[in-house]
């Protein structure tokens, strides 16, 4: 019984690694230009399938296969990150504060996206190899913890710290979150708002990629698999709150350790619906997210 | 610490607004600090001081934007404001004019006169019953007053800063307020407008209270009956604006500073 | 006295939206069937996008969730039509699942009355308790939407999950019979067909209706600047339920029509994809004209249909990337192609005169200054006036003599609005 409680316990912290992989990019874009980006989950696919490639083009390595795992996760991230900044440039840059719009033009892409995908790698779903050491579990008690998910968990602690670091230790973080609480302030105090957007959704959307690569160590690729995840990943920033980084935590813990309890006392597609209430019930007494931050405009109450 | 001078008023009716000790706090900051003050029946009432001193803060407590920590708002000695939700206490008969000119640019001028002259609100009034005579004759009025009729098929997009301003405090009339609430209503206003605007607000004054949050100390002086000082969240001092101009403490802080005009 | 622009303009849409009907009414007598019940279904989603139209184009609330409300509706219809096949017994696919008696909610669906009925009531149940927990909470913009969305993939997750009770991802399909008649039956189409054309003219009616007397313009109010509205002493949470409401409704009616003569719903057809596609059908048609989102929602499925015949993979492509080219350039939807002379005339006419011009016409302000007036209600750029986008135009640089507001040489930083209108005075 106690192990059952321990493997749900940990399938929650793992789905919750995961939404914040999934969510964090999202969430610093949205606090940052009020995009609403639909082809986030895009972004997620475009780091599967290059760590697809990545492996692909490992596999006839014999032994040095097992390298491709950091290759992998640099290109990913790489990758996703240039797509994003030609994005941004062509696209996203053109929809400032026009937040309904965004999310047409971005659903639009994502549809673009994902036809292409189905016309460079077909329509099937494909698997990633994963290498000898990260394949098995780590076996305490009578509970087995597959090492994927461990490293998925790691990563994502380690780009947790990354993202707090860079906030709120560099000067460019800095020069972020002053745009994210005062853009026409920060933009009179010379800052250029426009390249500090392109920069920051390219990051956003590299940590996206990032989070695609971890995706293929745990399930199969295809042009589908943004669209498995933007739902909550939305949902994490909608928990969470828009401008807080530290409310992607909250959120993705809130979601996803939830979803797993429901899971357990009920069943999958229960459990979801039952997240679903409680995250309404939490935002009657939060209609902005836990830690939303607030504006004394007439509009932004 | 300051000299408040007396105010005179009526001592047997209860006054119109009642502000008893309201404090306004935003995470952990005194935006507004046991700030007690009372405004009469047919009163022009400024509240001036620096920036950041409340004034606008009060304006949102009394209207229902903020919630207040402390205290109470007492409306014609029965209603508590504090306790209510906006569109109540827009009901009620207290309308609040917002820094920045705030009207609807989806619908025409005259649509958003007509949107605030009606005084039915519910599903079926709006979708069923139309406006009364007597209700387009009031709008129809106000429009020549403010010079817009001309243009009351129009879009308020068409509309200069000054004249949003004016269709405004001309949307606020048709509800027959018995306070009006006005942020800042001359900002951006020419010298002829803001003339204009004082005798709008001398003919006002008939029929309801105005309290003002103003920086132009000349309009200030031509118009009000009494003015409020307000500064770092507190009340500095009252009075009329010549006792005011004379408190060595109200100097000091604001006056004085060579600042205003 | 002569009409005003606004007023031309919305005689004009009356118009098309008449042509349209018309060539609606003559279809059946010029087509071949199927195409006939294809065109019914296009109706369909019509409807939808009237309903839409309302909640978003008007009142300035995207919900990314009808397909919920339009598969309440249909699954209400579709238990109906089940029943009425199985002819007093259990459906086929609850026998695979090993029933021998009916769930008891789903005996009442026999008796059509109650079916019609449930078909307008259990969308409108829904989205009045959606309302009321999001609304009467102050949850709106980007929060209502992705909730809504959420609405739309918990309701798919259920009925995949659900497979004893709604036929999971299968679907309810196989039916025979509505109110007697014969689905397969020529004339049963024919007048289904004609049900349906009576319904989207009678909504679009129900619609135009309500945009013109003063609830219209509460509507385009809250759109515009909620809480402004409640200062002027509206229960804005009241007509934001009301009009939610009503949308749910039009879509649940409109995914009863749909079921009837498509002859299958499935949860595909109610998930995520599927209510943003509504929302795309509204947005490309031109939202906030009525007459917009009926063209938007009839045209695009329509060329989807014809394209997924001959390209299906373009189609992907060709849907994506109208839908970036249209809500960049075109933000008003097809309904603001008749400005696009004019604002491409000032848009010639800016560069002349050195104006930091680029090529988004409608959002026209330079990224800085557009992202002071940042778009805080969450609203799409209504089209219904003559000035687009007027959440912008309000303060940026305005501050204009009065005595000069009328027509005015358009000079370097104002907006294309101010200069499309000063051009269309001349005109």
């Amino acid at each position: 019984m106690v192990e059952t409680l321990v493997m749900q316990a940990f399938n929650g912290i793992s789905l919750s690694s995961i939404l914040f992989l999934a969510a964090i990019g999202l969430a610093v874009t949205f606090s940052l230009m009020h995009v609403i980006n639909m082809a986030h989950g895009e972004f997620i696919m475009v780091g599967a399938y290059t760590a697809y490639v990545v492996q692909g083009a490992f596999s006839g390595f014999g032994d040095a296969f097992g390298l491709y795992v950091p290759v992998a996760i640099v290109m990913s991230f790489v990758v996703a990150a240039a797509l994003g900044a030609v994005v941004e440039k062509l696209i996203v840059s053109r929809l400032y504060g026009r937040v309904a719009d965004s999310l047409l033009v971005t659903w639009g892409l994502s549809l673009v996206l994902q036809q292409l995908a189905r016309n460079l790698f077909g329509s099937a779903n494909v698997g990633v190899e994963v290498p000898s050491y990260l394949a098995g579990s780590f076996e305490i008690g009578g509970i087995a913890l597959p090492y994927t998910r461990i490293w998925i968990l790691v990563i994502a602690l380690a780009c947790l710290l990354g993202v707090y670091l860079f906030m709120f230790r560099t000067r460019f973080g800095r020069t972020v979150r002053a745009v994210m609480q005062n853009r026409p302030m920060a933009a009179a105090l010379g800052v250029n708002t426009r390249r500090v957007d392109a920069i920051t959704f390219a990051l956003g959307s590299g940590l996206a990629g990032l989070a695609g690569c971890t995706l293929t160590w745990i399930g199969l690729v295809g042009s589908g698999l943004g669209q498995n995840y933007i739902t909550q990943a939305f949902m994490t920033v909608v928990v969470g709150g828009a401008g807080s980084v530290f409310g992607s935590v909250f959120g993705a813990g809130f979601i996803g350790i939830g979803q797993s309890i429901f899971e357990f006392l009920t069943d999958a597609s229960l459990g979801q619906a039952l997240i679903f209430l409680a995250v309404i019930l939490l935002l009657q007494f939060r209609p902005k997210g836990i830690f939303a931050v607030s504006s004394r405009s007439l509009e932004d109450e | 610490m300051g000299d408040t001078a007396t105010l005179v008023r009526e001592q047997d009716a209860p006054a119109l607004l009642s502000i008893e000790d309201v404090s306004v706090v935003f995470n952990g900051f005194h935006a507004i600090s046991h700030v007690s003050t009372t405004v009469g029946d047919h009163e022009i009432r400024f509240f001036i001081g620096p920036n950041g001193a409340g004034k606008t803060t009060i304006l949102d407590a009394i209207c229902g934007k903020n919630r207040i920590a402390g205290g109470r708002i007492m409306f014609k000695g029965k209603y508590d404001l504090s306790r209510m939700k906006d569109y109540k206490i827009a009901n009620l008969g207290v309308s609040r004019k917002f820094q920045a000119p705030s009207v609807f640019p989806g619908i025409t001028i005259l649509e958003n006169m007509e949107l605030a002259a009606a005084n039915r609100h519910s599903l079926y009034s709006t979708t069923f019953l139309n406006l009364k005579p007597d209700q387009r004759d009031y709008i129809r009025y106000i429009l020549d007053f403010i010079g817009l009729y001309d243009k009351c098929f129009d879009y308020p997009t068409r509309l200069s800063h000054g004249e949003k301003q004016w269709l405004e405090i001309g949307m606020l009339l048709t509800q027959h307020p018995d306070l009006l609430l006005l942020d800042e209503p001359v900002a951006g206003m020419s010298r002829r407008e803001t003339e204009h605007t004082a005798e709008l607000l001398q003919r006002i004054k008939q029929e309801c209270s105005v309290v003002v949050v103003e920086h132009d100390m000349q309009f200030a002086k031509d118009v009000s009956d009494n003015v409020t000082v307000f500064h770092e969240g507190k009340v500095l001092a009252e009075g009329t604006m010549d006792e005011v101009s004379q408190n060595q403490t109200v100097i000091d802080v604001y006056l004085g500073r060579g600042g205003e005009k | 006295m002569a009409l005003t622009q606004s007023s031309k303009t919305q005689r004009n849409r009356l118009v098309l939206a008449f042509v349209i009907f018309a060539m609606l009414a003559v279809v059946p007598a010029v087509l071949p069937l199927f195409r006939t019940t294809l065109i019914a279904r296009f109706m369909c989603y019509a409807v939808v996008a009237l309903g839409l139209d309302m909640i978003w184009g008007y009142t300035g609330i995207m919900s990314l969730g009808h397909g919920v409300y339009f598969g309440l509706g249909a699954y209400c219809m579709a238990m109906y039509l089940k029943l009425a096949a199985a002819g007093g017994g259990i459906p086929d696919f609850m026998q695979w699942s090993g029933f021998d008696a009916l769930p008891a909610w789903w005996t009442p669906f026999a008796n059509p009355a109650f079916a019609f009925a449930m078909v307008v009531l259990v969308p409108v149940v829904v989205s009045v308790a959606v309302g009321l927990l999001t609304f009467l909470h102050n949850i709106k913009g980007v929060y209502f939407s992705i909730l809504s969305q959420a609405l739309a993939l918990i309701m798919s997750v259920l009925l995949v999950g659900s497979q004893q009770y709604t036929g999971g991802s299968n679907g309810l399909t196989d039916f025979d019979t509505i109110l007697g008649a014969p689905l397969a039956s020529s004339a049963t189409k024919v007048a289904l067909y004609y049900v349906t054309l009576a319904v989207l003219v009678a909504v679009f009616a129900l619609c135009f209706f309500l945009v013109n007397r003063r609830i219209g313009k509460i509507f385009m109010a809250i759109r515009d600047s909620e809480n402004r509205v409640r200062f002027t002493g509206y229960n804005t949470a009241v007509f934001k339920v009301f009009v939610y409401a009503l949308s749910a409704a039009v879509a649940g009616i409109a995914g009863a029509l749909y079921v009837s003569q498509v002859g299958i719903i499935t949860p595909a057809d109610v998930g995520v994809a599927p209510s943003i596609e509504m929302i795309v059908w509204v947005a490309i048609g031109g939202r906030g004209t009525l007459v917009g989102a009926v063209i938007g929602a009839l045209l695009t499925s329509g060329v989807e249909t014809v394209a997924s015949e001959t390209f299906p993979d373009l189609w992907n492509y060709l849907l994506g990337l109208v839908c970036i080219v249209v809500v960049l350039f075109l933000p008003g939807g097809l309904m603001d192609l008749p400005r696009v002379p004019a604002r491409v005339r000032a848009w010639l006419n800016r560069s002349h005169t050195g104006g930091a011009g680029s090529l988004a016409l409608a959002a026209s302000c330079p990224a800085d200054v557009a992202a002071v007036n940042v778009d805080p209600a969450f609203d799409g750029a209504p089209a219904m006036q003559p000035a687009p986008s007027p959440a912008f135009s309000d303060d940026s640089s305005d501050e204009r003599d009065p005595a000069s507001s009328g027509a005015h040489a358009p000079t370097a930083g104002q907006t294309s609005s101010d200069s499309a209108s000063a051009s269309r005075k001349e005109a």
